[in-house]
């Protein structure tokens, strides 16, 4: 077991056709995801290296059986295009586009729930599956398979846990990247909810940053529903006050969002913060060989 | 993207928000014959982005033209600290409006809030205060209601709020009315946050919004003309450097240039420097699959600091590859005239390609680090130590 993809992912590219789209796509393809589908208006019955193009994801999925959408096309149209995937049939939608406009999001966050369409992202590097399937832009070079399901905002520092935990000897269930947006379509504690379902998932890492309030929701959570260990790691401890570094997500304005205040909500609740992506990675590690 | 105080009023005024008509000025002289045309009393305030203005001196109400010009030249100039220590932020432009005749002072706010997923509302009939100590100290006077997203946000809605955080009787009409348009700002604007502290009733009964404080989505600034041209302007010479170069840059105050791939790495980066005893210059993200060019635009960027001693590089590549990391650093090196301290950690995609480009290259002021944490240790080091 995995979550969200994995062998059984019928994967639909919006955006196949264009130039990142197209790179992120055939590299899915070639890790092992059954790319069975590329979508771009107007440009239906092309193909892309073998994979067939339809005009909308709606026949992707009735032509071509996808049953998970990934979002690649540029920010001002994407929303459009979230919102079309989630009319479509597929069961989740994966948005990798970054810069949509968070009152864009807001609406199709509403729409993906009321469908009970799973959305990951947007702005984030998607979902790995080691040894199963990839969707996204995560370089699955730097993970194997095994029992520690990560869960993060933020991509490179992923990568740098991963390869940590890889140098150590361990794997990954599943690599969720959920993105930094001030709106995602999964919190952490969706996230944390699948893992603990998951019979492959013995220990959850959970990377977080600066901003909003989802760390401290996710601490609660983890005290009263999650029985596996979790280990986090938490970005921007000296981000200065109102400055907004990089990812929309990661803003802070007075105490609250702090990169202090989410490790102590987390360290109340039992779960150990790494100082260091080197330090969280050898927690986790050591937590799991003693279970 | 926050506003400036009056590029907001100008916004509500769009919207049909009262707010006091005023004129910005960025000299004495102009501050001055911009009072002379409102008449006194006249506010003289300080256009930053932070809050705590008054406390600080920044606002400031004058009677005549010698109290006018005394304040102006006072306030402009000025350098502002938040009421976090955030700052200072130097006074360059004030606003100077018509002063208002107050007879209560309200609270009004739509914010997104992240968690639930919907705009927050929240109204209070303490205004003029800092919002923080109400809620901590009387959270009933802090009336919150969420915004249902798949309806419309009408005077009737916006009225039941009013009556709750119990305003005057007379004005709740106003009041509700005020309250649609700032979620109607929210809503055409692109606004993550608009805050009116305090709202006020003047004595002939009106409602005025005499403070403004809003926050645009930087992402739909593509479909506000108006507003991209603000977020044009940028103050700091190194964060507009890397504006016109297409790099996330953020200035600091230390030492320790920073480089790093990805938002998160980078906030990392600082950390783990500052954990070393270090104090970082700057965020700067290069991005993901960064090229050479971006990376000969960064480290001018960085370098361009006269406070950097040091600089490190940390990537991990993923999409990014190590050897187009390592072919910038040489040509940056040589492009730029480099002799700082340049500490390089490659790790990931093309890492031994990159070293091996690096020691061929042989540059005298590199030193490379196999890990997150000795890179820190060391670029601290070589900039002089603990800040």
């Amino acid at each position: 077991m995995s979550i969200i993809v994995g062998s059984e992912t019928k994967l639909a590219v919006s955006g196949l056709t264009g130039r990142e789209g197209s790179f992120h796509g055939l590299r899915n393809r070639a890790y092992g995801t059954d790319l069975v589908a590329g979508v771009t208006p107007g440009k239906g019955g092309q193909d892309v290296e073998g994979v067939p193009v339809f005009d909308t994801i709606k026949e992707a999925v009735t032509e071509a059986g996808a049953n998970t959408s990934m979002i690649f096309v540029p920010a001002r149209f994407a929303a459009p295009a979230i919102d079309e995937a989630i009319d479509s049939g597929v069961e989740t939608v994966i948005a990798i586009t970054e810069g949509i406009p968070v009152l864009d999001m807001l609406k199709t966050y509403w729409k993906a729930k009321e469908a009970g369409v799973r959305l990951i992202g947007p702005n984030c590097p998607g979902v790995l599956s080691p040894g199963k399937a990839n969707v996204g832009i995560i370089p699955a070079q730097f993970f194997d398979p095994g029992k520690i399901g990560v869960v993060s905002k933020s991509g490179t520092l992923t990568y740098q846990i991963g390869n940590e935990l890889k140098q150590a000897g361990e794997g990954n269930s599943s690599i969720v990247g959920i993105g930094g947006d001030p709106i995602v379509g999964s919190d952490f504690i969706d996230i944390l909810t699948m893992y603990e379902a998951d019979p492959e998932t013995e220990l959850i890492v959970m990377v977080g940053e600066i901003g909003g309030d989802a760390e401290e929701r996710a601490a609660e959570f983890i005290s009263s529903e999650v029985s596996k260990p979790v280990v986090a790691y938490i970005a921007g401890f000296t981000a200065p006050p109102g400055k907004q570094m990089g990812h929309a997500g990661a803003i802070i304005s007075g105490s609250s969002g702090t990169a202090q205040a989410k490790k102590d909500a987390l360290e109340a609740k039992g779960v150990r913060v790494g100082q260091s992506p080197t330090e969280a990675a050898a927690i986790a590690v050591e937590t799991l060989r003693a279970l | 993207m926050d506003l400036l105080e009056y590029q907001g009023k100008q916004l509500f005024a769009k919207h049909g928000v009262a707010v006091p008509s005023g004129e910005v000025a960025k000299t004495v002289d102009e501050a001055v014959a911009a009072a002379e045309q409102i008449g006194y009393p006249c506010a003289i305030k300080a256009q930053v982005l932070i809050g705590g203005r008054g406390k600080a001196g920044g606002i400031k109400i004058a009677s005549d033209q010698a109290q006018a010009r005394e304040y102006a030249d006072a306030i402009l100039g000025m350098d502002i600290v938040g009421p976090h220590g955030e700052g200072p932020f130097r006074v360059d432009q004030v606003w100077i409006e018509g002063g208002s005749d107050i007879a209560s002072e309200y609270y009004a706010s739509v914010i997104l809030d992240r968690g639930e997923k919907k705009l927050l509302a929240m109204v209070s009939s303490q205004g003029g205060m800092d919002i923080e100590q109400v809620a901590a100290e009387s959270p009933d006077a802090l009336i919150k209601r969420h915004i249902d997203p798949t309806r419309e946000f009408d005077a009737a809605a916006a009225r039941e709020i009013i009556d709750a955080a119990g305003l005057d009787e007379d004005i709740r009409d106003q009041a509700a009315e005020v309250l649609v348009k700032l979620a109607e700002v929210a809503g055409n604007e692109d606004a993550s946050l608009i805050e009116v502290n305090p709202l006020i009733v003047t004595s002939e009964r009106q409602v005025v919004a005499l403070d403004a404080k809003v926050t645009i989505d930087g992402n739909a600034l593509y479909r506000h003309e108006d507003l991209a041209e603000i977020a044009d302007t940028v103050d700091d010479p190194q964060e507009q450097m890397a504006k016109d170069k297409g790099l996330t840059y953020v200035k600091l105050d230390g030492n320790v240039g920073i480089l790093a791939n990805g938002a998160g790495l980078c906030m990392s980066t600082l950390d783990v420097v500052a954990q070393a005893g270090g104090a970082p210059a700057n965020f700067l993200d290069a991005g993901g699959g960064s090229k050479a060019e971006a990376i000969v635009n960064a480290l001018e960027v960085i370098k361009s600091d006269a406070k950097v001693s040091a600089i490190l590089f940390n990537i991990f590549g993923g999409i990014t590859r190590c050897d187009e990391i390592a072919n910038g650093i040489v040509t940056a090196s040589s492009q730029l005239d480099l002799d700082l301290p340049l500490v390089v950690r490659l790790d990931g995609t093309n890492s031994e390609e990159g070293l091996e480009i690096l020691a061929a290259a042989n540059l005298p002021n590199l030193h490379q680090e196999k890990t997150m944490l000795d890179a820190a240790r060391r670029v601290v080091e070589l900039a002089g130590g603990a800040a």
